[in-house]
């Protein structure tokens, strides 16, 4: 009885339909455990959480230079700016936007530097739907490869003050 | 036996559990404070579900943000813990036919939840604080948020400490033979929990109030902020999963007479709770930087799943047990025991509704979400709050609001009125939530975020370009209102019943049941029966936990099958 105390000897192991339920629990949660280390080697999808600690007026320093060497247009007043194929690109959350815009190669791998130079934002690419985490402080490498052409919107998802509902950016892919 | 002086407590009419005089004064004060905090919660409910709705777009951004904040505290920390502080002083008294432990830290428990709650909603009212439940620094709130959840967290480590000295005394006065039962071995290891809980909080909130009064020159590092915090908003969500699977417990036993078919198991479950739960503040680190793949899978993993074993497990033994009880009162057939049960009973509806949708809602989704790689395409959109309005909504507040329908009854003795509309409350509420949850796990799925107020993006620079979530967000809003309006139902109907339902002193309540089903469940509470007899096997538990686990596996399976359409990253 769950609202008194048991009576006699309770301790004892689970048997009948019991036992055959937690047995095809811990097959399923045998499952579920492989299935991570499994995608992590064979899949192409996973969030390896490179970082490095970073001053946020030095992020945005190398933002600057970034843009500086590889823009190539303009944007609604945002730059445009086309990395090298393969190269190092860099974006930064602040005031409410996601600057600059990048312009990338279809099927190039791309080490996109992410950081903040305010709060913690959430970087959401759509509609493909794929998020990842930015907080100040920490340079976060995303190494992306796109698959796709056209012109894609990032956008913020992680509340960070007042104008959050306005925060966009775009990512444009080329073949 | 007991040590309980007769002038100082009562023998309960219908259950025949001592209550003690002190312990009730408690309950019935933390219940109050609570429904208050859920009509708070409730309030703001309906303005947030027809801010998403896109059609009514009611609320500016940043009145949003602030309701957001209002809604989030009200209902996951302050109602839910007044209500956890009221099943602490029960189970450590009248399930223990003992004493409560001390007055003065009872009335500690009181007076500095009290003093938390009042000042968090000051502060989120006049708008000093509309940093979201979160408050991920460095955001910045006025120094009087930080302090009020400060104040709050000790009061409910005051009532932790409470009940274990609770627990202690009754141990020591012999008031109970053998080992205490199942209901107060849930509340402790949600003590157990409550208490590293709360001191993550306490690592997590007292630099940031440090840093708000200047003490401190820089805020906390975020990305430690977000591990430590999570430490408290995730576990905190653990102590309702133990509470709500105790309430589990003790509300099949009310409704349906049932018992525990094997006691060790049950008892094993809720240890690995206690002993793998609190990895799960990896849960909202899976795509963040500076932690790795391997810390990410073990962790959120819980340790090779064994929490969530601990659910399945529990998933199984609860519907069981009242299959178990039901057989035993002469009901065949497979589901017999689910087409005869005391549907009417709303103490019976809102638990078995809360084991449903937690389940095949809130579980399924949950690790589905919590799996490291699929996280990417879930992280921050609204399947995460459609997840967890199934598990802390649709979960353990429902099985709360099942408890009231006995509690007010047996503890403030007084009866509910109108109880046509009791009866059918849990089914509003619980269909609200899982229309709900449905309208936000489809629009999440096409990348629509959480905290968001118009995904429109009127009046930004680049405006994004979603998919089209109109249908989906109106099932928000829609689903949303209705879950309101039966959360409304409750309050209005529990605030009556406290100050002007008719009082039952000096006899049982009214039961919610037929004579006849009321009758048989007493019958199997009082007389001694073993659950596990040949021909009780529950077989129909058996059938549902097997559907259980092939919409677990269609669900997670599909999950993957959608992240290989995203870009490759790593």
């Amino acid at each position: 009885m769950s609202i008194y105390h048991p009576v006699g000897k309770w301790v004892r192991a689970p048997h009948g339909f019991e036992r055959v339920w937690i047995g095809v629990a811990l097959l399923w949660c045998l499952v579920l455990t492989i299935a991570m280390p499994y995608w992590h080697f064979k899949g192409q999808q996973t969030s390896s959480g490179e970082a490095y600690t970073v001053d946020p007026i030095d992020f945005e320093r190398r933002v600057a230079k970034f843009v500086e060497t590889n823009q190539v247009g303009d944007r609604a007043g945002t730059p445009i700016v086309q990395p090298a194929p393969g190269s190092d690109a860099y974006l930064v959350g602040k005031n409410w936007r996601w600057y600059p815009v990048l312009k990338l190669k279809k099927d190039v791998e791309y080490r996109i530097h992410i950081s903040s130079g305010d709060y913690q934002h959430g970087f959401s690419l759509l509609p493909m739907n794929m998020n990842f985490h930015v907080v100040p402080g920490y340079d976060h490498v995303i190494t992306l490869k796109p698959a796709e052409t056209g012109e894609f919107s990032i956008i913020c998802n992680e509340f960070c003050g007042a104008g959050h509902h306005l925060m966009s950016g775009l990512i444009i892919v080329e073949e | 036996m007991g040590n309980l002086l007769p002038d100082k407590s009562r023998v309960c009419a219908t259950t025949g559990l001592p209550v003690c005089n002190s312990a009730q004064m408690f309950i019935k004060l933390n219940a109050v404070f609570g429904v208050v905090a859920l009509l708070i919660g409730v309030t703001a409910a309906f303005l947030l579900a027809l801010t998403r709705w896109e059609t009514v777009a009611l609320l500016e951004p940043a009145n949003y943000y602030k309701w957001l904040t209002v809604h989030g505290l009200n209902m996951l920390v302050f109602w839910i813990l007044f209500m956890e502080m009221a099943i602490l002083y029960f189970a450590s008294t009248s399930l223990l036919n003992s004493r409560n432990f001390s007055k003065a830290l009872s009335w500690g428990q009181v007076v500095l939840m009290l003093t938390g709650f009042i000042t968090v909603n000051y502060s989120i009212f006049m708008d000093r604080a509309s940093v979201l439940m979160t408050s991920y620094v460095p955001l910045r709130a006025e120094q009087e948020f930080y302090l009020g959840l400060i104040l709050f967290a000790v009061g409910a480590l005051l009532g932790c400490v409470n009940f274990l000295g609770g627990l202690f005394i009754a141990k020591r006065d012999k008031t109970y033979k053998g080992s205490i039962p199942l209901v107060v071995f849930g509340a402790l290891a949600a003590v157990i929990i409550a208490i590293f809980t709360i001191v993550h909080g306490a690592v997590a909130l007292i630099p940031t109030w440090l840093w708000s009064i200047g003490v401190l020159d820089n805020a906390p590092d975020g990305a430690w902020y977000r591990m430590i915090w999570w430490g408290f908003g995730h576990a905190s969500q653990q102590i309702n999963v133990c509470a709500m699977v105790s309430v589990w417990y003790l509300m099949a036993t009310l409704t349906t007479g049932s018992r525990p078919l094997n006691e060790t198991v049950c008892r094993v479950a809720f240890v690995l709770y206690i002993l793998f739960i609190n990895l799960a503040s990896a849960h909202h680190l899976l795509v963040d930087p500076g932690v790795s793949a391997p810390w990410k899978m073990w962790n959120t993993s819980y340790a090779l799943y064994l929490a969530v074993l601990a659910s399945m497990i529990h998933g199984f033994t609860v519907p069981a047990a009242v299959e178990v009880a039901q057989r035993k009162k002469g009901i065949g057939g497979l589901f017999g025991w689910l087409t005869k049960a005391p549907w009417k009973d709303p103490g019976f509806a809102a638990f078995f509704l809360s084991l449903l949708i937690f389940g095949f809602g809130g579980g399924i989704t949950g690790v589905t979400l919590g799996t490291h790689q699929i996280n990417i395409i879930a992280h921050n959109t609204l399947r995460i709050p459609g997840h967890f309005h199934m598990t802390v909504a649709g979960g353990t507040s429902l099985a709360f609001m099942g408890l009231a329908y006995y509690v007010v009854p047996l503890i403030f003795q007084r009866e509910y009125p109108a109880r046509a509309l009791a009866r059918i409350q849990p089914y509003i509420f619980g269909f609200g939530i899982v229309l709900m949850g449905i309208g936000m796990t489809l629009a999440g799925s096409l990348g629509v975020p959480r905290r968001h107020p118009d995904i429109d993006f009127t009046g930004a620079q680049i405006p994004p370009h979603l998919g089209d979530a109109g249908p989906f967000l109106a099932l928000v809003g829609i689903g949303g209102s209705i879950a309101a309006t039966g959360a409304l139902i409750f309050i209005l109907l529990t605030v009556y019943t406290v100050f002007l339902g008719k009082s039952n002193k000096g006899r049982a309540m009214t039961s919610w049941q037929k004579p006849e089903q009321d009758r048989l469940t007493k019958s199997l509470i009082t007389t001694h029966w073993n659950p596990e007899e040949e021909k009780l096997r529950p077989k129909g538990t058996l059938v549902l936990t097997g559907i259980f686990l092939a919409s677990f596996a269609v669900y997670y399976f599909a999950n993957w099958k959608a992240l290989v359409d995203v870009w490759p990253v790593k």
